[in-house]
């Protein structure tokens, strides 16, 4: 932003974990009474990684708000609730809702997240399938699990082995069908996929991978079957892990370049001066992995939040964070500091044991540099790795294995 | 709905009546006090709603788990000796009365 920033609005558009965490930093800046929050769902922005876990399990646990509402209230923040933005008019420097009403805009923060992708070829309404994305999804699913015997899950990435490990807990029968050769292909390493598999099929999940799921048969609208490897199984209620989109219709049809989402530099601008985007929606250069990513993750949504933050003061304060995640599936906590290389064969990990037996780390290092450490209930050994990482420390494996020596004492 | 007292930093004090059924740190943050980040939300995989309870009360808390004990470790200024997670905290109405202090900083 230049000196010749627009006075009026800031309107960010979409209340998820993004968007709450700018209101947040732009209400601890004053600028709270300029800032208008956008939101698809009618419920107040809330935090989402329960939706999988506890708010599934629990028939009556509540959503969790980032805010009260009085709070936003107190800022100055205006909320637009269940009434989402349907066009950007980058010209007229004004937006339209659903409702056909419009806002005028100073600058414009594009928080839209991502979509839960649904498999193409399946009709869409059918009452026993279901992706989790929203509260909404959150709710429809947890009503209908409490009184089923058998949940089946296509896709062995976070969101389906959560879910499977919470339905899992709570005493029902879980399949789970992965078409690639191995467990959360994108994200970890085949270390860690293959302790994930061991930990679920012992839990008593029925875990395949490597299957082909294929030619659905229903009834009414319901989904009765599914073909697996060619073999015909029932389908009690079928929930959808399959990825997730970026939420990027409003940019690409107001002519901002996206490509695998909204493209935005350091500082989380568009190519539109007035224009910026944060979190699940955004494609940005990584600046640990040197890549154009796309990440999915609290952390980011946060970290960009802020840095988006200062550039709406007028701050430059480039994008570095350093990315980790987490992922508790049942008693099972991973944990990952910094990402993986893209290709898996350019790293070595070492395995570190954690504090207690069968908590383990593993350090994932590109020659001599560490890159990535993934954890797994072994807390501190995450939150040293994240100082590790930060600072570009990288002990030698041997040393940074050795449990006799706190991995935060190689700082 | 019990009261509840945050000391800031600097020693100044913010009191509010806060929710039941809620963990402090949820109470801080839907009311917004300054000074309680809670990155994760409650999950106890950051440690940044880091708080210190105030002698009288330390003892009155139901005792931290191991897992809080080991990501009180990893809190951004060292822990005192009764530091605790606010997010570990469920607010119940014997709390009325409650002060905490908020640590120099959370990140």
């Amino acid at each position: 932003m230049n000196a010749e920033t627009p006075a009026g609005p800031i309107v960010i558009i979409g209340g998820g974990h993004a968007g709450a965490a700018l209101c947040g930093a732009l209400a601890a800046a004053g600028l709270g009474a300029q800032v208008q929050l956008v939101c698809e769902e009618a419920v107040l922005p809330y935090h989402r990684p329960p939706l999988s876990k506890a708010f599934l399990k629990t028939p009556d646990e509540k959503l969790q708000p980032h805010r009260a509402e009085d709070w936003y209230a107190q800022q100055g923040i205006a909320l637009q609730r269940g009434d989402p933005a349907v066009a950007i008019d980058r010209a007229q420097r004004h937006l339209r809702l659903r409702s056909g009403k419009t806002l005028a805009y100073g600058r414009l923060v594009l928080a839209t997240g991502s979509r839960a992708r649904n498999l193409p070829h399946l009709p869409a309404s059918l009452s026993n399938v279901f992706t989790l994305r929203s509260a909404a999804d959150a709710q429809r699913l947890r009503e209908r699990l409490h009184g089923a015997q058998h949940l089946t899950v296509l896709g062995g990435g976070f969101i389906g082995l959560e879910i499977a490990a919470t339905a899992r807990a709570a005493g029902k029968a879980v399949t789970v069908l992965e078409s690639a050769p191995r467990l959360l292909a994108r994200s970890v390493s085949a270390e860690l996929a293959e302790h994930v598999l061991q930990t679920h099929r012992a839990s008593g999940i029925d875990l395949r991978l490597g299957v082909a799921v294929g030619e659905f048969e229903f009834d009414g609208d319901r989904l009765a079957s599914l073909a697996v490897d060619g073999r015909r199984e029932p389908v009690e209620l079928l929930v959808m892990g399959i990825g997730a989109a970026p939420e990027h219709t409003l940019a690409t049809e107001a002519g901002l370049p996206c490509e695998n989402g909204i493209v935005v530099d350091a500082l989380m601008r568009t190519s539109d001066p007035d224009i910026l985007a944060i979190g699940d929606c955004v494609a940005f250069d990584e600046s640990y992995s040197g890549r154009r990513l796309r990440l999915e993750s609290v952390q980011n949504a946060n970290d960009q939040a802020r840095t988006a933050a200062a550039t709406l003061q007028g701050r430059e304060e480039p994008y570095r964070a350093l990315p980790w995640f987490w992922s508790e599936q049942g008693a099972m906590r991973l944990q990952m500091a910094g990402l993986m290389p893209t290709d898996p064969a350019e790293g070595k990990p070492y395995r570190r044991d954690g504090a207690n037996a069968g908590t383990f780390s593993l350090l994932h290092y590109v020659g001599e540099r560490l890159v990535c450490v993934e954890s797994v209930s072994a807390p501190l050994d995450h939150m040293a790795a994240r100082k590790l990482l930060e600072t570009g420390k990288s002990p030698a494996p041997e040393a940074a294995c050795d449990p006799a020596v706190p991995l935060k004492n190689h700082a | 709905m019990p009261d509840i007292t945050f000391i800031h930093f600097d020693g100044t004090a913010e009191g509010f009546e806060a929710p039941e059924g809620v963990s402090l740190m949820q109470a801080a943050t839907g009311y917004g006090v300054d000074g309680i980040v809670a990155e994760c939300g409650g999950s106890m995989m950051c440690a940044t709603c880091h708080v210190i309870v105030d002698e009288a009360w330390a003892g009155r808390l139901a005792p931290p788990s191991a897992l809080e004990l080991d990501m009180l470790d990893s809190t951004a200024v060292p822990r005192e000796a009764t530091s605790r997670l606010s997010c570990q905290i469920p607010l119940t109405a014997e709390l009325q009365g409650l002060v905490v202090r908020l640590p120099e900083r959370q990140v």
